[in-house]
Formats: structure tokens, sequence, C-alpha cells
């Protein structure tokens, strides 16, 4: 029952951060490039005043796999890193703490490229 | 009933985008939650495999990544995104298939000019902005700890 409730509220906080996003893509003049730059900055601030952590303990993959998570996960990675090697922790903490997506998605990018083709759309940003 | 033919188009231009939002956002909402649901599933999973957190959240983040870029791949993702909005484009789905997509149309330019920079177009600014956030914040979160000692 514990688990239900876990993946209830993953599905409730992910979606309200989407609905979100889709409003300001509706309403507003937003990108969703700009879209996509302002949830990773809003992370990283949120992540900062330590509000984002008590999220990601209650909604887990609701929290975490928006890109509101991305910039959490580089706002404890420099935390965590400047815990540990002081100034210089600010410059390498970020790039430690998201470097598996950051890679994953380069790296598969790369593999799908060279192994699918190309639709003749042509990809609008 | 009297009104003039600008407060018409007015009144059908609203009346029309809030239809249109009655349909987007619900989308969205569903689309997204379940992208989120899925992730949590995936921790789990990978929680019952006997792996500790950090790393669970991690191999959670690389699968959706993988799929989202196979499923790019597949022009299924553009396909999903055309009536989900940002219910695709929010999760790190969104991230990964705004870097293989760009790859995918513009190999055609080049493996290096082509692919491997058109990669970025849009994870470029993401990164800029998010990494320099965060090296603002650790010089921050550094010297408010040296007053605090």
């Amino acid at each position: 029952m514990d688990m239900l409730l876990d993946y209830l509220w993953a599905f409730l906080i992910g979606g309200a951060f989407c609905a979100v996003g889709q409003l300001l893509i509706d309403l507003t003049k937003l990108t969703p490039a700009r879209i996509l730059v302002s949830y990773v900055v809003a992370g990283v601030i949120l992540g900062a005043v330590g509000v984002y952590d008590p999220l990601v303990e209650f909604a887990g993959g609701g929290a975490t796999v928006p890109l509101t998570g991305f910039g959490n996960l580089l706002a404890k990675g420099v935390r965590e890193a400047v815990d540990q090697k002081g100034l210089l922790g600010a410059f390498t903490g970020g790039f430690t703490a998201t470097a598996a997506g950051i890679t994953a998605a380069v790296f598969f990018g790369l593999i799908a490229a060279l192994c699918f083709k190309s639709g003749s759309k042509i990809n609008e940003t | 009933m009297n009104i003039s033919n600008e407060e018409y188009s007015e009144l059908t231009k609203q009346r029309s985008h809030n239809s249109k939002l009655c349909r987007t956002v619900p989308m969205a909402f569903l689309v997204g939650g379940l992208i989120c649901t899925l992730g949590e599933a995936l921790m789990n999973i990978y929680a019952m495999a006997g792996l500790n957190r950090d790393a669970c959240a991690s191999l959670a983040s690389m699968t959706l990544v993988f799929l989202s870029i196979l499923f790019t791949g597949l022009e299924w993702y553009d396909r999903i995104a055309q009536h989900a909005g940002a219910g695709t484009l929010v999760p790190i789905t969104g991230f990964a298939n705004a870097v293989a997509s760009p790859a995918l149309d513009f190999k055609s330019e080049g493996f290096v000019l082509g692919l491997g920079a058109k990669m970025f177009v849009i994870a470029g600014p993401v990164i800029v902005y998010g990494i320099s956030a965060s090296v603002v914040y650790g010089i921050i979160y550094y010297i408010v700890g040296l007053f605090m000692k």
C-alpha cells in the first residue's frame, strides 16, 4: 500500500511540474528551449535554498525525473563537493553529480544518430 | 447582443485559447506524470537489486534517457510529444530527446559540425546556465561556510 502511495505521489507531483510547463508554453512566449533552461536553473535555486530535497523524499521520481531534479542534483553535487574539497568543489561538484545523465544522453544520442535514419522534417527549436 | 467585429474576434480567440488549455494541460499532466511514475518504478527495481540510493537514481535517469533516445530514433517520441507538449519536454526524457533529435536531423551536414555540434543546440544552453548557476551557489555556499565556522 505504501508503495502504491509512492507511485501516486510521483505521478501527481511529476504531472504537476509538466502541467506548469505546459501553461508556460501556452500562456507566455517561452520557447521549449527556454523552459528547459528555466527549469534547470529553478532546480538549482530550489536545491540551494533546501526545499527540493524534502520534495524528493516525498515524491521520489516525481521530483527527480523533471529537469528541476537535474538542477537540484547540480546543487547537491556542488554542496557535497565544497564540503569535501573546499572552493574547488564549486567547480567539480556539478558535473560529477550529473555525469551519468549527461554522458548517457551524449553517448546514446551519438549511437542513435549513427544507427537511425532521419525523417525529412526540420527540427524546430 | 451588440458587439463589434473586433470584440467578436477577441472573444473567439479567448474562448479557443481556453479550450486549447483544457486539452493541452491535462495531456501534459498525464504523460509527464506517467514518465515520472516509470522513473519511480525503475528506482524501486534497482533498489531491489541492492544498489544504494544515488546509484539507483542515476541508473533510473540513464534508463529513461536510453528509452527516450530509442523512441526518438524510431520517430515515436515526436509523435507522442505532439499530443503531450510539456509532458514529454519537462522530464529528463525531453532533455535526451533534445540531444538525439538534432543529432539525427543534422547528421547529413557532417559528423563534426552537423551531428556533433547540433547535438548541443538545446542541451548546450541547459548545461551552460545550469552549471553556471551551480558554480555561483557553490561559491556562496563556500563563503557562508567560512563565516559559520
